[in-house]
């Protein structure tokens, strides 16, 4: 229970302190922020027991009580999120010893790095509007300056307009929380439940609306989308892990979740708004990622088309379509942040992003081939990997709730998954040696142990997915099927 | 501009200067009783040195105050902050919590740790203007430097 | 009506994003919109002939407009100076690169 501050605390900290010794010694702040960001991925399991006898914690920050005061809450689906974030940011930060070695301000990364990860952690544990907005600028701001980290002109292009597209999300989100208190009074997430049960009108539509959007575009889900293939790609390997499995699903797919399932309350039309955007961005996605030539940009066209997916599980609303989509957000962030640690050692020691003028690069660098090929096969939904089985939930979920279109869209978009995915492998790592490449060696060892980490969290949780889903995700999936009982739940906690 | 202003502004300015940072060291320590408090206080203190940077060249100013030293002082500022907030944990059991005596209301000494963080905020605000500023001109001027 | 005020400076804010060509015209567009979120957040805080909450000593029972959107709008505020600091060094940064701020003429992403 008292250590629920410390996912802030710790990050906000180290993040400050590595900026101030990382002047005098660059090892220092290696050291400081992997220890951090270790003591945080480990955190989250000490809390699974606990969690699961209390059902919820709120954290009453100095002791007020909650429509008051600022509480921080705990349940299900933010440990499910915390657990997600701490353990992809540990395993990017370990890569980033090595990877980072060619920028120079290596303190400052980390200190950025840090700040995005504060942020991301306040997100998912604030339990009022006005916080979960300031917890967002604070992770958007971090990544808009760590998108153009490498101040080369493509870099500094897609960050101005990722940058544009965050401020127009942000400023919409404001706007929205802004008619929310003018409307009821309260900014704590669960009071405003609780005064807008059962109420209709157009100003409470017209905030939604603007909520979907402004966390949509946080999302990129597919109207919103133009920002993500360009700046996914354009910054640092371990950043575009971090983005693409982390940061979109944190500020955009999470709050949605909670703001329209715990606040105002899912209803049919909803529903399908949810799941016609969540199809749209998935067969889009899917199609313009298969034209691309350009390994990270490829990764991040499929981003889109795998939010698409989650969206289209969580849109159906009944108990198979929510468990896959969460556990799809889960596999997500494992394989897609290997995918990107993949592109960045093939980048580090080929220094090329073109899949046509690379070629046979497995025998060059087994780790790295072998890891991508599990990331591959994963995300197409081979069986037994992960993403077989979060495919599969949602299918059911289709299925159950009688969308039988959407599921056969499902299957084929599946498919031109592992379309576009053999195509990386076909080009990328199978095949002759491509010119110019012969001298070409194997990643440093600790950016092949943390790919390699994350290809056996692919594995197991694939393997194991029985034990993960009853006590990881099914508390998770109880907290959206409450609905707006999640009220009375931190009101009277 | 490289070279400053004319003498009347640099004397102005020098004369000028400090008044505004002690109004700025004012609104910090009063923001608990009047409007005001860390941020806009932290905005005036910066305002005092852009001041002086205009008005004598930002060769002269980055001497005196280095663009490392507002950064170090923005990130002990927010040090401060988090160690005053995590002491509410070791004092009372709860994060943010107000551990200190409240004192009478509408004294200088009152209202428990506010005052403290007020301070921990001023640094960092005026920190962190003052090196968004300094980093935005000796942008101008490395770039200046680079095209000569 | 003020409401409706805020509304139009929101939509200049926005038509400003998308139509302008110039980069710091575009970033004067996003605090344009930032601005008028703001100024709604107080317009919702206000009470007819109420007095600004502040309590002084020995002041009699007034009625307060509500200090909550305020304290919101300081913290919008902080963050807008946050945004605006590092999106004009972003654009000085891209007017170094590429010699000029003209949105159509910065495009070396491919769509």
């Amino acid at each position: 229970m008292t250590l629920i501050p410390l996912f802030m605390v710790i990050p906000l900290g180290s993040a400050f302190i590595v900026v101030l010794l990382g002047r005098f010694k660059e090892t220092v702040s290696d050291v400081l922020a992997t220890a951090a960001t270790l003591m945080l991925a480990i955190l989250p399991f000490a809390l699974i027991i606990p969690l699961s006898q209390e059902g919820i914690f709120v954290y009453r920050m100095g002791r007020w009580i909650p429509p008051w005061g600022i509480n921080l809450v705990l349940d299900g689906l933010s440990l499910l999120m915390l657990i997600i974030i701490n353990l992809v940011a540990f395993l990017a930060i370990l890569y980033s010893v090595s990877y980072m070695k060619k920028f120079t301000a290596k303190s400052t990364y980390y200190g950025l790095f840090l700040l995005m990860l504060a942020g991301m952690n306040g997100v998912v544990l604030s339990g009022d509007f006005f916080n979960l907005f300031v917890f967002l600028e604070i992770a958007a701001i971090a990544s808009y300056a760590l998108v153009a980290f490498g101040v080369e002109a493509e870099e500094l292009e897609a960050s101005f307009k990722y940058m544009v597209m965050g401020s127009v999300a942000s400023v919409l989100i404001l706007f929205s929380i802004g008619l929310i208190y003018s409307l009821t009074g309260s900014l704590n997430m669960a009071h405003v439940g609780t005064i807008l049960q059962g109420q209709k009108g157009n100003l409470i539509s017209f905030s939604m609306i603007l909520f979907l959007a402004g966390f949509g575009l946080k999302a990129a889900i597919m109207p919103f989308h133009a920002w993500l293939p360009d700046a996914h790609p354009s910054a640092p390997a371990p950043i575009s892990a971090m983005l693409s499995g982390v940061l979109i699903k944190a500020l955009g797919v999470y709050a949605i979740l909670r703001i329209f399932f715990n606040v105002f309350g899912m209803n049919i039309q909803l529903s399908w708004i949810l799941m016609i955007l969540g199809a749209l961005s998935m067969v889009g996605g899917g199609l313009l990622a298969l034209k691309q030539n350009d390994f990270k940009r490829l990764l991040a066209y499929s981003s889109i088309s795998q939010i698409g997916l989650i969206m289209l599980g969580v849109g159906c609303g009944n108990y198979w379509g929510i468990l896959g989509a969460l556990f799809h957000l889960f596999n997500h962030a494992s394989f897609k942040a290997l995918l990107f640690l993949n592109s960045g050692a093939v980048e580090y020691s080929t220094g090329t992003r073109e899949l046509k003028k690379m070629g046979g690069l497995s025998k060059a660098m087994p780790f790295t081939g072998a890891t991508s090929a599990i990331g591959s096969l994963s995300i197409s939904g081979i069986p037994p990997l992960n993403g077989f089985w979060s495919k599969l939930f949602i299918i059911m979920g289709l299925i159950y709730a009688g969308r039988y279109v959407l599921g056969v869209i499902t299957i084929l978009v599946s498919v031109l998954t592992l379309a576009y995915y053999l195509k990386v492998q076909r080009y990328a790592f199978f095949g002759k040696l491509g010119e110019g490449l012969e001298k070409v060696k194997e990643a440093p060892p600790l950016m092949c142990a943390s790919m390699v980490a994350l290809a056996i969290i692919c594995i197991g949780a694939g393997i194991f997915f029985y034990p993960i889903m009853k006590i990881i995700l099914e508390p998770a999936v109880r907290v959206l099927q409450e609905g707006v009982g999640y009220s009375s739940l931190v009101l009277g906690g | 501009m490289k070279n400053g202003m004319t003498l009347i502004v640099r004397v102005i300015a020098r004369f000028v200067s400090p008044m505004i940072m002690v109004f700025g060291i004012y609104i910090i320590l009063h923001g608990h009783l009047s409007p005001g408090g860390g941020f806009p206080g932290g905005v005036i203190i910066a305002s005092a040195f852009v001041l002086l940077t205009l008005s004598f060249g930002k060769e002269i100013a980055y001497q005196k105050l280095k663009e490392s030293t507002a950064s170090v002082m923005e990130s002990a500022g927010a040090l401060i902050f988090l160690i005053l907030a995590t002491l509410g944990i070791v004092f009372g059991g709860w994060f943010f919590l107000n551990f200190l005596p409240k004192g009478e209301p509408f004294r200088l000494i009152s209202a428990g740790f506010i005052p403290l963080c007020n301070i921990g905020i001023g640094l960092k605000v005026g920190g962190g203007i003052f090196a968004v500023f300094l980093t935005l001109i000796l942008f101008r001027l490395l770039e200046k430097g680079e095209g000569d | 009506m003020m409401f409706f005020l805020c509304f139009v400076l929101f939509l200049i804010g926005l038509y400003c994003v998308l139509i302008k060509k110039n980069l710091l015209k575009i970033v004067m567009g996003i605090v344009i919109m930032e601005y008028s979120v703001n100024l709604f957040l107080i317009t919702v805080g206000y009470k007819a002939g109420a007095v600004a909450p502040i309590v002084t000593e020995g002041a009699g029972k007034v009625s307060f407009v509500d200090p909550l959107p305020q304290a919101l709008v300081i913290t919008a505020i902080v963050i807008g100076i946050a945004t605006l600091a590092l999106i004009v060094a972003l654009c000085m940064r891209v007017y170094d690169r590429y010699k000029t701020f003209d949105i159509t003429k910065i495009r070396r992403l491919r769509g």
